[in-house]
């Protein structure tokens, strides 16, 4: 039988086991790799820490840049940090949770759209910033939501889900 | 070294090294603790135990700090007072308000913090906590919007039963107490101990509660209603009732059980007299053949989950045998009820105990014979007591009566087996009693008994040393790990999950000291010496009924009424 080698278990493999202070370098590596935390995931890096997966869960729910669930093909960063919260990020938040019916850290069911909400990403005089695609869209107002989500979504054909 | 420091212009004496909420409560002054556990490193979290402290710019935590020389304290200032009370009432700003439809109601510590500091109106209004209720579990259930996260459940989950299925999910406002991947709890690695629920300050844990089942079946004709009660339960009731300890409580229980409409009284106790018996068969025949490995005593349900969850390298085999209270279920439905002259469907079989895996215990699959439960309900003491009330029974003027044929009668065994070690000394007696036809006593055993979460015994039977071990509380189960892995073996090993014992079961009144625990192993060990029947075998309810009917009865074989089998259980560990 041909051995498959899981990318999770190289990754641990690399840490040495039991050292609580390598949690979140690991998980930060296998977020890196696998695009979210899955719970298999963190059953094996239980394993190796010789910690609860209770615990390596209440840990990683701490941080915002660990997510459970994997991207959608589209995945939006939308930033709410002050300048942009000011300039109205908050109503398009809203709107973005009204069109795709999910929350931040959540996928849409067709796996298209996924989207996180941070808190700079540093292009504060040209705010409401949204990333996607490689591409920050600024100065985006409420309105124009549904067309850029729609937009998106043509560009997409269903062979890439 | 003692020294004086200044509080609220006396001097009073502090002792160098202890914290500031230790001196006051030694001198007397009460200060309020939510988040607080004794025995348990301070957190200092909730902050109610804050102090004035001339010198210092901001109050600072009584639980937390340590006392020092220079102190000129003020615990009921009106600065602390008025922090004390804005606490709580910002706790109360996200509470449900739904006092009097709780389980805890009466029984909160929110509650009476909210009326000892003289709350009356609500000053502050916040959004109210999501709710989210999850009685996926058979033991534990969590209310999530009562939930003040105090994080005592995490601590004692951690710390004392070293199986961490709860901790903080989320941040900031969004934080709960969640489960691994904030899974409902029967798919976690919950043990069912209930050790949570006694440390909860709110309703917000609680065990799932059978009393509106019961209550309805006492009310049904076309049913016998038949309760068995372990051994801790009368004791603990009459303390609960405020019954004089001079009135016999186990006639007592008896009397009140009758009234509030049970047909038929057994007692847990033959059912740990019969455990005993067999388990000392078994060590017996391991004995005299020489077998290596451990025999791990199944007594504590709890314990059991835990071995099929995670003990997966220890040599040495979990013993099958059911646990006392689903001995007498099965004894019950299958040879009370022909006896009788019922079908097993026309018994509803009610057990009482100090215990909230039980209930986990009567629903396994394990646990039925042809589809019908060998113990219908489980009601925790607490539950019983309350249901007590409900019957408006005054136990007072309740006349003691006897418990039925043919389980009314109980050896010391049973009583002991309810304190952490007194089931391993029972079984180690019993067996050398068989051996070598005379009863070593309790001298052996005594290292079988105390306070430390890892003990053990060399007694001899024989000429062969047997090494028995106690895990008392699943914190001495590293230690017993350790032992094997630097080579040593054990014979005979009894786990109980709660510290102490079942006398510290998680169905027991809320809360209860370590001291409260010791007083109670005490009083078995007290009942054991003075009891004229001390092995299962000089009990009547054994030699009339057991042997003759069970034992050596060909047509209905005890294999089957008194073993039971273990799952492989998928759970997030």
């Amino acid at each position: 039988m041909k051995k498959v080698s899981n990318p999770i278990d190289e990754i641990l493999g690399r840490y040495k086991p039991a050292r609580r202070e390598d949690l979140i370098p690991i998980l930060q590596e296998i977020q890196e790799k696998e695009g979210f935390i899955s719970e298999q995931a963190i059953i094996r890096v239980g394993n190796h820490m010789k910690l609860s997966t209770t615990k390596i869960y209440g840990l990683a729910t701490f941080y915002d840049q660990f997510r459970f669930k994997p991207k959608g093909l589209l995945h939006l960063v939308v930033c709410n940090g002050t300048a942009c919260y000011l300039n109205g990020a908050g109503a398009i938040l809203k709107k973005i949770r009204e069109e795709l019916g999910i929350e931040p850290g959540e996928t849409t069911r067709d796996g298209r759209f996924s989207y996180d909400v941070v808190t700079c990403m540093g292009g504060c005089s040209n705010g409401p910033l949204i990333l996607v695609a490689g591409e920050f869209l600024t100065g985006v107002k409420p309105e124009d939501i549904t067309s850029i989500l729609g937009s998106l979504k043509k560009n997409t054909t269903s062979e890439n889900i | 070294m003692m020294f004086s420091i200044t509080v609220n212009g006396r001097k009073v004496l502090a002792d160098k090294g202890e914290t500031i909420l230790s001196a006051l409560n030694r001198n007397g002054i009460k200060i309020p603790t939510l988040c607080g556990m004794k025995e348990f490193t301070p957190t200092g979290a909730c902050r109610l135990c804050v102090v004035e402290v001339e010198g210092r710019e901001r109050l600072i935590t009584a639980c937390s700090h340590p006392v020092e020389e220079w102190m000129n304290i003020h615990t009921h200032s009106p600065r602390v007072l008025k922090a004390r009370k804005t606490i709580i009432e910002l706790l109360l700003a996200r509470h449900p308000d739904e006092c009097l439809y709780c389980v805890s109601n009466l029984n909160c510590e929110l509650q009476k913090l909210a009326q000892e500091l003289n709350i009356l109106e609500r000053r502050i209004r916040g959004r109210k906590t999501k709710i989210r209720l999850d009685q996926s579990g058979h033991s534990v259930v969590r209310e999530l919007s009562k939930c003040i996260l105090c994080s005592r459940c995490v601590r004692v989950c951690e710390e004392i039963v070293t199986v961490t299925a709860l901790d903080f999910v989320n941040r900031g406002q969004k934080t709960h107490i969640g489960t691994s991947m904030d899974r409902d709890f029967n798919f976690t690695s919950c043990i069912n101990c209930g050790q949570c629920i006694n440390v909860c300050p709110t309703g917000a844990l609680h065990e799932k509660q059978h009393i509106a089942e019961v209550q309805e079946y006492l009310s049904n004709k076309a049913y016998q209603k038949v309760v068995q009660y372990s051994p801790s339960v009368p004791s603990t009731i009459a303390q609960m009732l405020g019954i004089k300890p001079s009135r016999d409580p186990e006639s007592m229980l008896n009397g009140i059980l009758r009234k509030m409409g049970f047909d038929k009284i057994f007692l847990t106790g033959f059912g740990t007299d019969i455990l005993v018996e067999e388990l000392s068969d078994r060590l017996e025949k391991k004995i005299k053949n020489g077998e290596t490995g451990s025999l791990y005593i199944s007594a504590c349900p709890a314990w059991v989950k835990y071995y099929e969850q995670s003990v997966n390298d220890l040599p040495g085999e979990l013993s099958t045998l059911k646990t006392p209270q689903q001995i007498m279920g099965a004894i019950i439905k299958s040879h009370y009820a022909p006896a009788a002259g019922l079908k097993p469907q026309e018994i509803y079989s009610v057990s009482v105990t100090p215990c909230t895996a039980m209930k986990f215990e009567a629903a396994r699959e394990s646990m039925t014979t042809r589809g019908i439960c060998d113990v219908d309900a489980v009601l925790t003491v607490r539950e019983l007591a309350k249901m007590i009330k409900l019957y408006g029974i005054d136990a007072v003027e309740t006349e003691g009566e006897q418990a039925d044929e043919p389980a009314s009668l109980k050896s010391s065994a049973a009583v002991i087996a309810e304190v952490s070690g007194g089931l391993a000394e029972a079984v180690m007696r019993y067996t050398s009693l068989k051996l070598s036809g005379n009863d070593p006593g309790r001298k052996p055993f005594k290292s079988l008994r105390g306070t430390s979460s890892f003990r053990e015994a060399e007694p001899e039977i024989q000429g062969r040393k047997i090494r028995v071990a106690v895990v008392d509380g699943l914190a001495g189960f590293a230690k017993l790990k350790e032992q094997i892995s630097s080579g040593k073996q054990y014979d005979l090993v009894e786990v109980m999950v709660c510290p102490g014992g079942c006398v510290n079961g998680g169905g027991m009144p809320a809360p209860a000291s370590k001291e409260e625990i010791r007083n109670r192993a005490r009083l078995a060990y007290q009942n054991e010496e003075t009891d004229p029947v001390q092995m299962p075998s000089a009990s009547p309810a054994i030699f009339n009924f057991y042997l003759k009917e069970v034992k050596q009865n060909a047509k209905n074989p005890a294999g089957k009424l008194l073993h039971t089998s273990f799952v492989k259980r998928d759970v997030l560990l």
